[in-house]
């Protein structure tokens, strides 16, 4: 048994902006545990730019954002494990992983951030999705990485399915390749991605977007030779007629994002069924003592920027857990309450005798043009603040200053809203 | 005249409107929230801009291809002859994040740069 202050699960920007915030506020003996050869997650092929515009006020690409946060790791005293995949967290905080120079390794872990991040819907995740099985059918992701880190071209006539931010990356990047961008298609009446990427990927190359419109069935045998789409109603069942074949030899998904939380639900810790990862504290902290969660597995971010704020916030939670443990003994728990629009809230609970300003971020289900995003604390409203337009593709913020925290009991009902 | 335009400066995706007199000039631009949406619209209207990102073949790297950048943004209408000439060049390892891959590509004064270790 290894004994570490603090064990980072995963080294992607979430792991290593939590460990060097874990480090900055004094926690000594540190360790990072990586599944994959290098730090830096999913960042390495992300070589888009638009990373890093809040957080280093630069538009830096996805590798050289990781690029920063590796370079500070490099220079810290944390230490790092690649290659290495954490196998079980038990209900006493202890972490097993196994890799191949060192075997089995268990570390006893004063706290532990969860950093594992998310993992794309795979094609078996879309039942009504009919038709064989030929080559050709990959998820955006996979067809970055081919692209991006292998160095080839996966297919010439692409057409995609969701308008995922990597989806709407990946039409530009194969149509700058020299591949032909045949459509987007969207189910939802919206697009998932962000506004500027259906702009700078797809109307900056005459990219069609489908929205209220799927595949229903892929054809060929050994090579994807074409798919069928057609139009949905509102509850999304197929309108007959709309039927329409379309030449292709690949399909690239981007249908969501999954957090990747095995590991979380294993140690049995409380799960948001909306965000699909931890319920937590302002902190960033699971109803697991001394576990903490952050970045894409505990909820999917649009921004890495997000998700280094994040992580810093659970880095920082874990540190004051290492450190001054007794500091949470004291804390009052409430739960802001999801008001008209708001699909989910993280974080799910806050401590009203929090000294800090608390942020809760949340996701709106619907897109609602020239609305208000509104905060109420026990009937009365804290800030409204207008919105040209609120998307489900968009995270949102809003702020409870601290003058407002101390006026709370734990009876009290904080209440985030969207007024139309 | 007016057009409308969504800004791609940031993330945040402002809905803007340009205003343009009768010899196209841009009169007034409104909507952006800051003055990066401003420059983006004038630009946009004149001589629009794009950073492009793409890979370059390595000789004996760690991977087959290393990720770089366009310095600064090229103009739009470029992006393709861009791409080719990205696709014809080679280097050799290592490679260090911010190298130069391609100096001043086709007279655009636009470096491409290696975006990563390799
Ligand atoms: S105007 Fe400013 S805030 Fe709005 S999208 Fe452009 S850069 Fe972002």
């Amino acid at each position: 048994m290894i004994n570490y202050d603090l064990v980072v699960v995963g080294g992607g920007p979430a792991g290593m902006a939590a460990a060097l915030k874990a480090e900055e506020c004094g926690v000594k003996k540190i360790i990072i545990l990586e599944r994959a050869e290098t730090l830096g997650g999913i960042l390495e092929q992300c070589i888009h730019t638009g990373f890093g515009l809040q957080y280093f006020k630069e538009e830096l690409s996805g590798p050289e954002y990781a690029g920063r946060f590796i370079e500070l790791v490099n220079k810290s005293n944390i230490d790092v494990k690649t290659d290495t995949m954490v196998l079980n967290i038990s209900k006493d905080n202890v972490v097993t992983a196994v890799n191949k120079d060192d075997g089995l390794l268990m570390f006893n872990a004063k706290a532990v951030v969860l950093a594992m991040g998310c993992r794309e819907r795979p094609r078996g995740a879309l039942p009504t999705l009919a038709g064989t099985r030929p080559s050709g059918i990959m998820t955006a992701g996979t067809a970055q990485k081919y692209v991006n880190i292998d160095g080839y071209m996966p297919g010439k006539k692409i057409v995609i399915l969701g308008s995922g931010d990597i989806g709407l990356i990946m039409a530009r990047r194969m149509t700058l390749e020299g591949a032909e961008v045949k459509m987007v298609c969207e189910l939802m009446p919206y697009s998932g991605g962000l506004t500027r990427n259906i702009v700078q990927c797809l109307n900056d190359f005459d990219i069609p977007l489908y929205l209220s419109t799927t595949v229903i069935k892929t054809h060929g045998k050994e090579r994807l030779e074409g798919v069928t789409i057609a139009k949905v109603d509102e509850r999304f069942n197929v309108i007959e007629g709309t039927e329409q074949y379309v030449e292709c030899d690949t399909l690239m998904l981007s249908v969501g994002l999954i957090p990747e939380n095995e590991l979380t639900t294993g140690v049995g810790i409380k799960m948001d069924p909306v965000t699909r990862g931890a319920y937590v504290s302002e902190m960033r902290e699971t109803d697991h003592p001394g576990i903490f969660a952050c970045g894409n597995v505990l909820q999917v971010h649009d921004l890495v920027d997000f998700v280094t704020l994040e992580a810093q916030i659970a880095g920082e939670g874990a540190a004051k857990y290492i450190l001054d443990k007794a500091s949470f003994d004291n804390a009052e728990y409430i739960e802001p309450v999801k008001g008209f629009g708001v699909r989910y809230i993280v974080p799910q609970k806050m401590n009203i005798k929090s000294e800090k300003d608390i942020e809760l971020y949340f996701r709106v289900g619907a897109v609602y043009p020239n609305a208000k995003v509104v905060l109420e604390a026990d009937g009365q409203v804290i800030s409204s603040k207008k919105k040209i337009k609120l998307a489900p593709g968009e995270m949102e913020s809003v702020t409870v200053p601290v003058s407002v925290l101390k006026t709370l009991t734990k009876d009290s009902n904080v209440t985030v809203r969207v007024e139309v | 005249m007016q057009k409308n335009l969504i800004c791609i400066a940031c993330p945040r995706g402002c809905y803007i409107t340009v205003d343009l007199n009768d010899s196209g000039e841009v009169v007034s631009v409104t909507g952006n929230t800051c003055k990066r949406g401003d420059t983006y619209a004038r630009t946009e209207m004149t001589n629009p801009t794009r950073s492009l990102t793409s890979t370059v073949k390595v000789e004996g790297g760690a991977h087959p291809v290393v990720p770089v950048k366009s310095a600064a943004p090229v103009p739009k209408g470029m992006l393709f002859e861009c791409m080719k000439e990205i696709n014809r060049a080679t280097i050799k390892a290592p490679v260090k994040i911010g190298d130069k891959v391609i100096e001043n590509i086709l007279g655009t004064g636009v470096d491409i740069v290696a975006t990563n270790n390799c």
